[in-house]
C-alpha cells in the first residue's frame, strides 16, 4: 500500500454548501428589488401622502373618486374585461381544439393565430382604426353593399356602445393569441388515451369535452384568464386610439393624472387600485378554479 | 368529406381570415396614396400603391429618431435582461438548493403584477435619480418586465442540455468553465437567441411606461400615443405608424415561431 | 501503474446515503464489475472515482497518488457515460480528438490517434459525421473511442450497454472484452446485468444499500456467494432458496429439508453448530429430478414445466416454497405429480436466516 493508513485523514467532513447558485441569482434579486418591489411600494406610499407635506392622507383617493371619470373608468374596465376575456377564451379554446385535430394545414392555421403575439396594443388599436374610422374599410363595405350612401361615424362619443364594441373587438383580435398557445400547450399534455377511452364508453365529441378535457384542461384555463386578466387591468393605448378618453379606463386615467393633471400621487391612487382589482379577481380565480386534488 | 371535416376547414378559414384581414388591410393603408384614405366612397385598392404615406410618417417630426430610441432600448434591454436573468435562469437549470422553489414562484409572481403599476412611482424616482427622460431608464423597466420571460426560457435551454456533457469535457480534461464554454454554450446559442428577440419585440412594443418615462427622448410607441392624444396625428399618419409597428416584430416573431411555440410547451408536428 | 484504492468512501444526499463505506482494491489492469440492484451505490462510486461526486469522506487513490482533492480532469481517468454524452454539435473525429486538444497534443498526433482508435472500435467510416446521424449503437462505440484515445490510466464505464437492443448489446460485450485484452488499462464497470457482469469481470464487487456485499472472481461469485442477496442476484434463473434445519446423525452433518434428511458432505466442519434453522441455497442445475422416492429426495409437487430452448425449467412446490429446476429439453413430467428432488451436496450452500450470511462449510 503506497500510503500509510495513518495518513489517511478519512474523517475530516468536507464543506457542504456551494455559494455559485446564490450567487448567479443575486444580481436578478438585487435588480428586481430596487426596480420592482421599491416601485411597488413607492406606488401605495406615493398614494397615501400629501405630495407637499408628506403626511399620511386619503385626499388623494378621495381626489380620484369624486372625479367625474373615475365612476366611468371602474365600469369601462370593468365592462371590457368581463366581455373581453371571456370572448377571448372561448376563441382561443376553439382555436386550440381545431388545431389539436390535426387537420391538413394544422400547423399553418397555428402559426397564422400566434402572429398578434408580435402586436402591441397600440398597434392593434391603429389597425381597427383603419377599420372602424369614418372613411376606414368597414364603411367602405358598408357602402360598396349599398347598406349606406354616407359614412357612418362609429367611434363617436354619441355611439359609446360601437366604441366599446370596437374596443373589445381589437382585444379579442389581439390578445386571444396567447391564450390559445396557453390552452394548446394544456390540451396537447392530456394524453389522447383519455379521449379514446371516453369514446370507447360511449360518449360523444361534445360530452368528452365537456366531462374530460375541459375538467383536464382547467390548470390553463386558470393561468390563461389570470394572465388576460391582468393585462387587460392596463389596457391603455387601444382605447386611446380609437376612443381617446371617451371611454375612460383605469390605465389611461392614471396616464392622464400624471402627465396632464401633473399629479403622480392620484396617479399612484389608480395604480394602487388597478393593484387591488387585479389581486382580488386573480384570489377569485384561483379560488374557483382550482385544480381538484387528486388529480391524474 | 365528412361534415365534421367540413366545419374544421370552415372554421378554420373563417378564424384565419379574421385574423389575417384586418393585417391585410393595414398593410394597403399604409401603401395607399393619402387622398385614397380620405376619399368617399372609400376603395379599398387604391389606383396605385405608394410610398408616400409611410415616406409621410418617417419625415415627420421625431419619428426616425423615436424609432432608433426604440431600438437602442431594446437592444438595452437585451444586454440587461441578459446579463441579469440569464444567470439566474442557468442556476435555477442546474443547481438543487434551498429556495428554488421559492425563487421560481416569486418569478411567477412579477409576471402576474401589474407593469402599469411599476411606471408612475418609477417616474417620481427616475427625477431623483436623474433618469428621467432617459433611454436607459426605459430599458431599465423593460428589462424588470422582462426578466421573467428571460428567465424562464434560459431555464429550459439549459434544463434541455444534459449536465452529463458538461461532466464528459471534465473527465476529458476540460475546466468547468471551459466545458461551459465549449460544449454547453454552442448548444444552448439558438435558445438564447431566441430568448434575446423575444425581449426585442416585447421592449419594441411596450407603451405604456414608455410614455410615462420619457418626454423628449421618446421611443416610437410613446411618440405615436403622444400625437394622437395631441390631435396632432392625421389619420394617414396613424395608419402608416400601425403598420410600420408591426412590420418588425411580425418578421422576427415568423423566425422564431417554432421554438416560441416549444417554449410554451407546444408542439408543432 | 493504475493500481485504484478506494478507501472508505462514503457519501450522502442530505438524508439518503448513497455510499456507506466502500473500500477496494483494484490491481492494475483488472476488470473490475460494480454489480447490483438501481440505488445501490453502484453509479455513485464510479462518478466518485471520476471526481463527479464530492464524497463526504474516503479517499481515492490511483497509481498510488491521492486523487480525492483533483478534478476529473486532472486524475487520469477517462469514461464512458450511460447516456454516451456525445457531443452533438461536433463532429465524431472532433469528438474522439476532444480530451487530446484539451491536453494540447498537437494535431497530427491527434489525428493518428484517432484513426487508431476508430479502427478499434470500427468507425472509420463515420469520423465525418455528426452524432444526430449516428444510431445508438454507432454514438456508443463514438463514446468508447474518445475514452481510449486518451491511453487512460482508469477507464470508466457506466452502464454502457444498457441503452443497446440485446443482439447489439450481446455483440457490444465480446467487442468490450476483447478490447480490454488488447489495452490492458485498469476498467471499473458498473452494471445491473448479471450477465454482463459474469462475462466481463476479472472480478466482480455486487453491491448493495450502499455497501460492497462480496468482491471476488465470478466463478466464486457464482458458486460460492458470501450472502442470500448475491446468490439471489447472480444465477438466471437465482439461487433457490428453502429453509432447514441443521442436524447431525451418525456422525453425518445434514440438513432437514422438507421432512428430508439431506447430508452435508464430510468435508463440512464440525464448526458449525448441529443445531438451529438454516436457509439452503441450491441452483437450478445443481438439483435432479427422481420420479420414485429416494432416501436422500426431497418430496415436491410440479407445479410449471417452461421449455426455454436449450433446456427447461420446472417449478416444483416443496412445502409452501417454490424450487425452480433446470431439466433437460426432452424431459417431460405432469403438473401435478409428485416428485422427489436431490440435491448436490457439494454445492449446497448455507445461510444464516436471519442475517443471510453464508455459513463457511470448510474449517
Amino acid at each position: 500500500m503506497a500510503v500509510a493508513e495513518a495518513d489517511l485523514a478519512v474523517d475530516r467532513p468536507r464543506l457542504r454548501v456551494n455559494w455559485t447558485p446564490y450567487a448567479l441569482i443575486l444580481p436578478t434579486l438585487l435588480f428586481l428589488g430596487v426596480f420592482f418591489v421599491y416601485p411597488m411600494a413607492q406606488a401605495v406610499w406615493l398614494s397615501a401622502t400629501d405630495p407637499q407635506t408628506g403626511a399620511l392622507t386619503w385626499a388623494n383617493f378621495r381626489r380620484m373618486s369624486a372625479d367625474l371619470y373615475f365612476p366611468q373608468a371602474v365600469r369601462y374596465t370593468l365592462l371590457i374585461i368581463a366581455l373581453a376575456v371571456p370572448l377571448q377564451v372561448m376563441l382561443g379554446l376553439a382555436i386550440a381544439l381545431l388545431v389539436n385535430t390535426r387537420f391538413r394545414g394544422h400547423a399553418f392555421f397555428l402559426y397564422l393565430t400566434a402572429v398578434p403575439i408580435g402586436i402591441s396594443d397600440l398597434a392593434a388599436g391603429l389597425i381597427w382604426l383603419s377599420i372602424f374610422t369614418e372613411r376606414g374599410y368597414l364603411n367602405a363595405v358598408l357602402e360598396r353593399l349599398d347598406v349606406v350612401q354616407l359614412p357612418l361615424i362609429f367611434l363617436t362619443v354619441e355611439r359609446t356602445d360601437w366604441l366599446l364594441g370596437a374596443i373589445v373587438l381589437t382585444e379579442v383580435w389581439r390578445a386571444t393569441a396567447i391564450v390559445m398557445i396557453i390552452l394548446l400547450a394544456g390540451l396537447q399534455l392530456i394524453a389522447k388515451d383519455y379521449a379514446e377511452t371516453a369514446s370507447v364508453f360511449g360518449a360523444t365529441r361534445w360530452q368528452t369535452l365537456r366531462h374530460v378535457i375541459l375538467p383536464l384542461l382547467r390548470p390553463s384555463l386558470q393561468t390563461a384568464l389570470i394572465i388576460r386578466t391582468i393585462l387587460a387591468f392596463q389596457l391603455f393605448a387601444t382605447v386611446v386610439t380609437l376612443a381617446g378618453r371617451q371611454i375612460p379606463v383605469l390605465a389611461g386615467e392614471a396616464y392622464f393624472w400624471y402627465s396632464l393633471y401633473r399629479s403622480p400621487n392620484v396617479a399612484s391612487a389608480y395604480a394602487v387600485v388597478i393593484l387591488l382589482f387585479s389581486g382580488s379577481i386573480t384570489w377569485l380565480y384561483l379560488r374557483f378554479l382550482r385544480a381538484d386534488e387528486g388529480r391524474a | 368529406m365528412t361534415l365534421r371535416r367540413l366545419g374544421i376547414y370552415s372554421a378554420s378559414l373563417l378564424i384565419s381570415a379574421w385574423v389575417a384581414l384586418p393585417l391585410l388591410l393595414i398593410t394597403i393603408a399604409a401603401f395607399s396614396p393619402r387622398d385614397t384614405l380620405y376619399a368617399w366612397p372609400r376603395r379599398f385598392w387604391p389606383e396605385h400603391f405608394t410610398l408616400e404615406t409611410l415616406r409621410f410618417f418617417l419625415r415627420f417630426a421625431g419619428v426616425w429618431q423615436s424609432t432608433l430610441n426604440s431600438v437602442l432600448v431594446a437592444m438595452l434591454t437585451i444586454g440587461l435582461a441578459f446579463v441579469i436573468a440569464a444567470p439566474a435562469g442557468y442556476a435555477l437549470a442546474r443547481f438543487r438548493f434551498r429556495g428554488r422553489d421559492s425563487m421560481q414562484l416569486a418569478i411567477l409572481a412579477t409576471k402576474m403584477f401589474p407593469a402599469t403599476v411599476l411606471s408612475i412611482p418609477l417616474a417620481v424616482a427616475y427625477i431623483r435619480w436623474r433618469l428621467y427622460d432617459t433611454l436607459w431608464g426605459v430599458a431599465i423597466v423593460h428589462t424588470a418586465l422582462s426578466i421573467p420571460f428571460v428567465i424562464v426560457i434560459v431555464t429550459s435551454v439549459f434544463v434541455g442540455i444534459s449536465y452529463e456533457l458538461e461532466e464528459a469535457a471534465m473527465t476529458l480534461g476540460s475546466s468547468r468553465v471551459n466545458a461551459f464554454l465549449r460544449v454547453t454554450l454552442p448548444m444552448a446559442a439558438p435558445g438564447l437567441a431566441a430568448a434575446a428577440i423575444f425581449t426585442f419585440v416585447l421592449s419594441w412594443n411596450e407603451v405604456f411606461a414608455a410614455t410615462i418615462l420619457t418626454l423628449n427622448n421618446r421611443t416610437l410607441p410613446a411618440l405615436i400615443v403622444n400625437s394622437i392624444l395631441g390631435a396632432g396625428a392625421p389619420l394617414h399618419f396613424r395608419f402608416a405608424g400601425g403598420f410600420f409597428m408591426i412590420v418588425p416584430a411580425l418578421i422576427i416573431i415568423f423566425l422564431i415561431r417554432r421554438y416560441l411555440l416549444t417554449l410554451w410547451g407546444v408542439t408543432v408536428r | 501503474m493504475a493500481e485504484i484504492e478506494l478507501h472508505q468512501l462514503r457519501k450522502t444526499y442530505g438524508k439518503v446515503v448513497a455510499i456507506q463505506e466502500v473500500s477496494l482494491r483494484i490491481p492494475d489492469g483488472e476488470f473490475l464489475v460494480l454489480l447490483g440492484p438501481s440505488g445501490c451505490g453502484k453509479t455513485t462510486t464510479l462518478r466518485a472515482i471520476a471526481g463527479l461526486e464530492a464524497l463526504d469522506r474516503g479517499r481515492i487513490l490511483i497509481g498510488g497518488r491521492d486523487v480525492t482533492p483533483l478534478p476529473p480532469g486532472k486524475r487520469g481517468i477517462a469514461m464512458v457515460f450511460q447516456s454516451y454524452a456525445v457531443f452533438p454539435h461536433m463532429r465524431v473525429l472532433d469528438n474522439i480528438v476532444f480530451g487530446l486538444r484539451m491536453r494540447g497534443v498537437d494535431a497530427e498526433e491527434r489525428r493518428r490517434r484517432a484513426h487508431e482508435a476508430a479502427e478499434l472500435l470500427q468507425i472509420e467510416d463515420l469520423l465525418d459525421r455528426y452524432p444526430a446521424q449516428l444510431s445508438g449503437g454507432q454514438r456508443q462505440r463514438v463514446a468508447v473511442a474518445r475514452a481510449i484515445v486518451m491511453r487512460p490510466d482508469v477507464l470508466l464505464m457506466d452502464e454502457p450497454l444498457s441503452n443497446l437492443d440485446a443482439l447489439l448489446r450481446l455483440h457490444m460485450r465480446a467487442e468490450l472484452k476483447r478490447l480490454h485484452r488488447e489495452l490492458r488499462s485498469t476498467t471499473v464497470y458498473v452494471t445491473h446485468d448479471q450477465v454482463e457482469a459474469l462475462s466481463l469481470g476479472d472480478r466482480i464487487a455486487v453491491m448493495r444499500d450502499g455497501a460492497v456485499v462480496q468482491c471476488d472472481t465470478p466463478a466464486v461469485i457464482y458458486d460460492a456467494p458470501a450472502h442470500r442477496f448475491v446468490g439471489g442476484f447472480i444465477g438466471s434463473p437465482p439461487m433457490n432458496f428453502l429453509t432447514g434445519r441443521l442436524h447431525r446423525a451418525d456422525g453425518q452433518l445434514g440438513v432437514e429439508v422438507g421432512g428430508t434428511a439431506v447430508p452435508l458432505p464430510p468435508s463440512a466442519g464440525a464448526a458449525l453448530a448441529a443445531q438451529g434453522s438454516v436457509t439452503i441455497g441450491i441452483r437450478p442445475e445443481h438439483i435432479t429430478v427422481l420420479f420414485e422416492a429416494a432416501p436422500v429426495g426431497v418430496p415436491a409437487q410440479v407445479s410449471v414445466l417452461e421449455p426455454i430452448g436449450s433446456h427447461q425449467l420446472l417449478t416444483a412446490q416443496v412445502g409452501s416454497e417454490l424450487v425452480k429446476v433446470a431439466v433437460p429439453p426432452e424431459f417431460a413430467v405432469e403438473p401435478g405429480r409428485r416428485v422427489w428432488l436431490r440435491f448436490d451436496p457439494v454445492r449446497l450452500r448455507l445461510m444464516d436466516p436471519a442475517t443471510g450470511q453464508a455459513i463457511a462449510l470448510a474449517p
